[in-house]
């Protein structure tokens, strides 16, 4: 009698325990949807400027130079343009440490990329994305207050463009009186200005960043959506002193100063648990854009090797289905794709480069950026995937910053000349680095982490678009377990032959208790 | 020797068997979805209506384990060599010749020791086993109060391959089980005792019992 007693009140206590772990898994549904009403109220809001610049008398005048704008700008705000000045935007570069390095300046002057290769020595085309006028990269110039271009982001006129191949000046037709008035807090056009045409075209890099997001609908942006909330680059972005938060890792290395989804969304935004708890390894990204280059293509393959046939002597060009160019004689051939699904890697917010001057070998495609992680340490991330072949020098084992850019013919210039020889010498004696006089082209790839062209929460992905056995999305991603992805290993086909040997087995019984039962009649 | 109606199975019992019955069929049918052997409801639908399932069988075997102690059932399963070798006979020769059982069945020894060895080890191997690699399974990430919390120490590989290894065994049981359940003195008195709860049963075991 004692003992059942005790057991009665074992058993209640262990069902008391089990009802509590089930009561308190959270089942109750989160403030999701009173968030992101709060959220649309507080961006939705249209952006109005407490001050108009057409009301001051130091820009009623005309401007003979850009730099005369940025004197009439510092004469007010007269300490801003040292904040500019200390930004990655001016000096095309930024102190991060990376893993292996030590303390590393890295940025455009002096990292590759895949595309139009690198910088160095064709300043005076790549500062069309620079914000500075005169752009020559020497210490000379970083100094020069003047030289800050406050236009290219503040112009809210629309009138701003720089001029190409000019160093980064405004282009002739400009007028700068209209610009300077009609500055404010920078539009998207003006953020789009570079980061939708880099690399020399609308959404040629990026994939997930381009000139349609300026218009367009939920269903390919559901922040940016003319009909929705139609934020801001700059409501994520913000700013501190010039500082803009939020960074790629095609040129970053270090794991700060990041925009992310959960600054606004939380940690926790599902009212599906079992949806908050992927957030543990998997990045919000990786659900909410599914695709990426949904209204324009994007670059996906650049060879240079086959840069440089000449038609009669002359460079040509063709075109894709879409009308993109699949060949160019001073670049070469590329592939352009739209709604591309993206590549998925494990990423721990730190990532290192192909320095101009480091020696790599060619036995796998050269990683001109490489993003860190592990299923231990990061998250899983939707990445754009940029492969090409670009010149290398297979003696001295570097990667050939090659001279492109030039006005002129004869001066080396590969898209003037077409000679990769040359154009190598020129562009690697700028760089100061060694060259042997041989050009190969290995692969190489580039790795874009998407973050833009988050489709509406109907539209991402599902259970089965990675939990399942073939064809999961993360098919490429090891060094952890994944139901449904993973199985039909030995277990697998042991459980399945047992099976099978018991259910003949029962089979037979039956049978010959059937026979049996029957022959004895 | 005359039959009288027994009854031999008690409301509780039943419904904890149907009910069991039920959800080990769900748990298995959705189970093996989640585990990518086929597509049927979809993987979110297939893996709630497990978990769900999952949490209505460890409520339903903590009324069991109850049940068993307080009315003593669970002396049923003390195991015993007694009869051991004559069953076996029995289910490998007698049972195609049309002998009786060399057991009798009765309230208080309702099973034979075959049936004993193999509900024990159900209850004391593979439902443990499921239940609690389930559990780990269903712990290895989850929320607490507004924070994400995981059990990283575990591998989660290690985890599926016991509760697969579980499930295959429990398919195997169910197998075995339901055939078994034909073996009676008519194919389907068994399943008609644990539906209505009366077996027919020899008048003098049933006697016995009532002394």
């Amino acid at each position: 009698m004692k003992n059942k007693v005790i057991l009665v009140i074992g058993l209640n206590l262990i069902l008391f325990i089990l009802m509590h772990w089930i009561v308190s898994m959270d089942f109750s549904p989160t403030q999701e949807k009173s968030m992101l009403e709060a959220l649309r109220g507080k961006y939705g809001e249209k952006y109005v400027s407490s001050v108009d610049h057409s009301k001051f008398e130091i820009l009623q005048k005309e401007f003979a130079t850009p730099q005369e704008v940025t004197r009439a700008c510092i004469s007010c705000h007269t300490e801003r343009h040292k904040e500019v000045m200390k930004s990655n935007h001016w000096k095309w570069e930024r102190e991060e440490y990376i893993e292996g390095r030590g303390v590393t300046y890295a940025g455009k002057n002096n990292l590759l990329n895949n595309f139009c290769i690198g910088s160095s020595g064709n300043e005076k085309a790549c500062a069309k994305c620079h914000i500075g006028f005169d752009f020559e990269a020497t210490p000379d110039f970083y100094m020069k207050a003047e030289n800050v271009d406050c236009m290219v982001c503040h112009d809210n006129s629309s009138e701003y463009m720089k001029g190409g191949g000019m160093a980064g000046l405004p282009a002739a037709q400009v007028n700068l009186t209209k610009v300077a008035q009609s500055v404010s807090r920078p539009a998207n056009a003006n953020c789009g200005a570079c980061h939708f045409f880099s690399g020399g075209g609308n959404n040629v890099k990026h994939g997930d960043l381009e000139a349609a997001l300026l218009d367009c609908s939920k269903d390919v942006d559901v922040h940016m959506a003319s009909e929705g909330t139609s934020m801001a680059c700059v409501d994520c972005h913000t700013a501190d002193k010039h500082i803009i938060k939020g960074k790629l890792f095609s040129l970053s290395s270090e794991d700060a100063n990041r925009a992310t989804c959960r600054e606004c969304h939380g940690a926790l935004p599902h009212e599906k648990d079992v949806l908050n708890t992927h957030t543990a390894k998997v990045a919000c990204q990786t659900c909410h854009i599914p695709v990426y280059a949904k209204e324009n293509a994007t670059k996906m393959y650049w060879d240079w090797s086959t840069a440089g046939r000449l038609k009669e002597g002359k460079p040509f060009h063709l075109e894709d289905s879409m009308g993109n160019h699949s060949y160019m004689s001073a670049k070469g051939s590329f592939v352009w794709e739209k709604n591309v699904k993206p590549e998925y890697v494990w990423f721990n917010g730190t990532a290192d480069h192909y320095i101009l001057g480091d020696k790599v070998d060619t036995l796998g495609p050269i990683q001109v950026n490489r993003l860190n992680g592990s299923f231990a340490d990061g998250k899983i991330i939707p990445v754009k995937v940029h492969r090409g072949r670009q010149p290398y020098d297979p003696v001295n084992q570097l990667l050939i910053q090659p001279f492109v850019y030039s006005k002129k013919k004869g001066e080396g210039a590969y898209w003037k000349d077409f000679d990769w020889v040359k154009a190598s010498e020129v562009g690697m004696s700028e760089a100061n680095l060694p060259f042997s006089g041989e050009v190969t082209f290995p692969e190489t790839e580039m790795y874009w982490p998407l973050n833009h062209m988050v489709a509406p929460a109907d539209q991402s992905l599902g259970c089965s678009d990675c939990h399942v056995r073939s064809g999961s999305r993360l098919a490429g991603l090891s060094g952890f377990y994944m139901p449904g992805r993973d199985g039909g290993g030995w277990l697998d086909e042991a459980g399945t032959w047992v099976l099978l040997f018991t259910v003949i087995g029962v089979s037979a019984h039956a049978l010959s208790r059937i026979i049996m039962h029957f022959n004895s009649k | 020797m005359a039959k009288k109606a027994v009854y031999i199975y008690e409301r509780f019992e039943r419904f904890w068997h149907w009910s069991q019955a039920l959800l080990v069929s769900l748990l298995a049918l959705t189970g093996f979805e989640i585990h990518g052997s086929y597509s049927l409801l979809g993987f979110e639908n297939a893996a709630a209506l497990h978990n769900s399932s999952a949490v209505l069988l460890v409520v339903l075997i903590v009324f069991s384990v109850f049940w068993h102690f307080t009315t003593d059932a669970w002396r049923q399963y003390i195991p015993t060599r007694k009869n051991l070798q004559a069953q076996i006979r029995y289910y490998t020769a007698g049972v195609f010749r049309g002998e009786l059982h060399p057991v009798k069945k009765t309230r208080r020894r309702k099973m034979n020791p075959i049936q004993v060895l193999a509900y024990l080890s159900l209850k004391l191997v593979i439902v443990p086993l499921m239940v609690f690699s389930g559990m780990l399974y269903m712990a290895y990430r989850y929320t607490y109060q507004g924070d994400l919390r995981a059990l990283d120490f575990l591998n989660l590989k290690a985890v599926a391959f016991w509760h697969v290894l579980g499930a295959y065994l429990l398919l195997l049981f169910t197998v075995v089980h339901v055939y078994m359940t034909t073996t009676g003195s008519t194919v389907t008195e068994n399943l008609k005792a644990m539906l209505t709860g009366y077996e027919e049963l020899e008048e003098e075991e049933a006697e016995l019992e009532s002394t």
